[in-house]
């Protein structure tokens, strides 16, 4: 921190020009390595530059070194609150350019995991905007009932968050079915019990209103042309959700509604999020109830490995399997975006395939990257302490932003 | 051909084609449609026109992406994809420019404020200039970062390593100094007469086959003369002579070695004092204890 005393030409007093800080890259409320420097005037914000970038692994580069099966662990590790959904885009963009045809039973087991991810990461940004801003108690509850979450992933695939669960051509197991009426009766009374409790602390709390009402209020056309998307877009009143408007796998089934904001400040922002996580649940408990037998995987044997059982009895598939882990499966060559509603926004791959067995180009858009880049505008004017609030309303996670 | 995967779908792509084409005019260089996508091509003078005229006059309200791509082998190298979302038409496209790396690209800040971060991003990963940027800075790499790292032509590893200097008391860069080879596995199928080393291979003699190139499958291999065979004088002293070099183990089998010396006492240290306890008698068998039958019937066992 720096701070300049100067004298003043008229008065001969001492006057107090801008100074600027550093927020993060360690602090609390900086939800990971965000380094911004602040220009402030007292303590009003003059001006943000963000500096993101600390965590850059280099992604993308990595993924062209490998198979299109192996890159697939790469993005449970970018966005690793909402892992799953990750999964989703870029399984997705496989399938649009192998144009092969995913069996009922794993679009509903993808919608399904995605929505409890959707809710898993709600909680986990719900409850630290709430600490944000002051108080404790929620934060401490929603992270119990999402401790649940992770546990039916680990039921689902063995792992609590780098579930590499969603696979080009289908999941990668099958479910039992007490996995299913565990997550169903879940669902239907102790989600909205703890949920309910907790968000009665917050939501009509003077304290938290008064944090949050009118902060960072962003025009329709703003959200537009920062490209905004996800809760950010929805709170300023527009209705856009690509579940809805561009269905992939069976949210076409569904039916759920997009909650809108009125105000789009970051009280609607949080608001949106709160009544998404009763929507999902409303979804899941669709997919329990509709989800059909059979199989869950492709059952082209070029995309998707056969079943262990039948590698001991036939030959064929034993040497698909084998081609498989080595060799990998080729893709046409072509190029596709593909975008789906994670939890945080609109995140997209930009998948380029030179028909070999490894991606040739894979882009990630993040959605937090164009989320960030508005800090500056979202911020001005407004006090220091409210840069802590409005950075929990935007939901961001430095794994996916910095790839 | 038909749909199957389950992808996003998007209003259909049905005269979208032909009518951006023809709306786009002098500035289209081509248009393409493949997997359900359209790519169009512009020229790079004329970007931001042509993104205007789609924003103003097409409704592709929104700019999601900006994509950088790179292509060494061709003039000019760099293809840089913008990818836009139509919020009322429920549609998707991308339009292409190409660049090399001295030939800056116009900005288009002017049109989406986003741009500005996205257009950074391809700057820092590519080296791709883009003129009118007013904060053409890196974004991802780190402070002081030499290189573009997203160019094929760059390596994996990167160049510089980092790790903190106990001596100095600061975090230092040093040059990559890999201990084992970053490992490239090949999985296209060798069965089709690899001409190379194959990896791991490279401290062999080179076979007959690499020598003299592929294999020739259609001269079978035959053993109707000894000479063929490889069989002869040469072939048994070769196999006659010892595996290892030096002497190998005695053939007695250590019989009458010596038993090793004791190590009751420690050299260098007094003598131990006071009676030491016998355990012998816990290794006898004791009739009187029940369990010694069991363990007799233990030991048959195994």
């Amino acid at each position: 921190m720096s701070m300049t005393l100067e004298q003043s030409p008229t008065t001969g007093d001492e006057t107090i020009t801008n100074y600027t800080i550093n927020f993060g890259p360690q602090h609390p409320a900086a939800h990971g390595v965000l380094r911004m420097v602040m220009e402030l005037d007292g303590e009003i914000i003059e001006r943000v530059d963000p500096h993101v970038g600390l965590l850059h692994r280099g992604t993308e580069k990595l993924i062209e070194h490998k198979t299109y099966l192996q890159a697939l662990p790469y993005f449970d590790r970018l966005d690793y609150c909402s892992p799953l959904c990750m999964e989703h885009s870029y399984v997705l963009a496989i399938e649009k350019l192998l144009n092969v045809e995913v069996p009922e039973r794993a679009q509903y087991l993808r919608v399904l995991f995605a929505e409890l991810t959707r809710i898993s990461n709600h909680l986990l940004n719900i409850g630290s905007h709430v600490m944000d801003v002051g108080a404790m108690t929620p934060n401490l509850w929603v992270f119990e009932l999402r401790e649940d979450c992770l546990n039916f992933f680990e039921r689902a695939s063995g792992a609590r968050m780098h579930s590499a669960y969603f696979r080009p051509g289908g999941v990668h197991q099958d479910v039992p079915l007490k996995l299913l009426t565990d997550i169903g009766d879940w669902v239907d009374t102790r989600l909205p019990e703890l949920f309910g409790d907790a968000m009665s602390l917050v939501i009509d709390n003077r304290i938290f209103k008064q944090r949050n009402v009118d902060i960072a209020k962003v025009s329709k056309e703003d959200a537009i042309a920062w490209g905004f998307s996800g809760p950010l877009i929805r709170a300023a009143g527009i209705e856009w959700d690509l579940r809805k408007s561009q269905p992939y796998d069976v949210y076409d089934r569904m039916d759920f509604e997009i909650p809108v904001g009125t105000n789009s400040d970051c009280y609607d922002r949080f608001m949106v999020r709160v009544e998404e996580v009763y929507q999902s649940a409303k979804i899941i408990k669709q997919c329990i109830a509709e989800m059909p037998e059979g199989p869950i995987a492709t059952l082209d044997r070029k995309v998707a490995p056969p079943k262990r059982g039948e590698m001991k009895q036939s030959m064929e598939a034993l040497i698909h399997h084998f081609k498989l882990y080595t060799e990998g499966f080729h893709v046409p060559a072509g190029e596709v975006y593909v975008a789906t509603e994670s939890p945080k926004g609109e995140f997209g791959v930009y998948l380029v395939s030179d028909g070999s067995n490894k991606p040739y180009r894979c882009k990630i858009r993040p959605t937090a990257f164009s989320h960030l880049q508005a800090m500056d505008f979202m911020c001005k004017g407004h006090m220091l302490p409210d840069a802590t609030a409005i950075l929990g309303a935007i939901d961001v996670v430095f794994g996916e932003c910095d790839r | 051909m038909a749909v199957r995967h389950s992808a996003p779908r998007i209003t259909s792509n049905e005269g979208v084609r032909d009518t951006l084409s023809a709306a786009l005019g002098a500035m289209l260089v081509d248009a393409h449609e493949e997997h359900g996508e359209i790519l169009l091509r512009v020229k790079r003078e004329q970007l931001p026109d042509a993104l205007r005229l789609l924003r103003d006059s097409h409704e592709y309200q929104q700019l999601m992406e900006i994509a950088g791509v790179d292509y060494p082998q061709r003039p000019e190298r760099f293809e840089v994809c913008y990818c836009l979302l139509s919020l009322t038409k429920n549609h998707r496209i991308v339009v292409k420019v190409n660049t090399d790396e001295a030939t800056p690209v116009p900005t288009v800040t002017h049109l989406w404020p986003v741009a500005g971060w996205l257009e950074r991003e391809v700057f820092d990963m590519f080296g791709v200039l883009f003129a009118g940027n007013p904060d053409l800075r890196r974004i991802l790499t780190d402070y002081g970062f030499e290189g573009h790292p997203f160019r094929k032509d760059f390596p994996l590893t990167g160049h510089v390593e980092l790790r903190y200097s106990e001596d100095e008391k600061r975090v230092v860069y040093e040059p990559v100094e890999l201990a084992q080879d970053l490992r490239q596995f090949d999985f296209m199928s060798p069965w089709e007469g690899a001409d190379y080393v194959l990896p791991g291979d490279e401290k062999a003699e080179p076979t007959e086959a690499q020598t003299r190139g592929a294999p020739k499958a259609d001269e079978p291999k035959t053993t109707e003369s000894a000479k063929q065979t490889g069989a002869g004088a040469k072939a048994d002293a070769k196999a006659a002579k010892p595996v290892a070099a030096g002497e190998g183990a005695s053939k007695d089998g250590g019989k009458d070695a010596p038993a090793p010396e004791p190590t009751e006492n420690q050299p260098g240290q007094p003598a131990r004092e006071g009676r030491t306890t016998d355990t012998a008698a816990g290794t006898e068998v004791n009739e009187d204890d029940p369990r010694a039958d069991e363990d007799a019937q233990d030991g048959d066992k195994s």
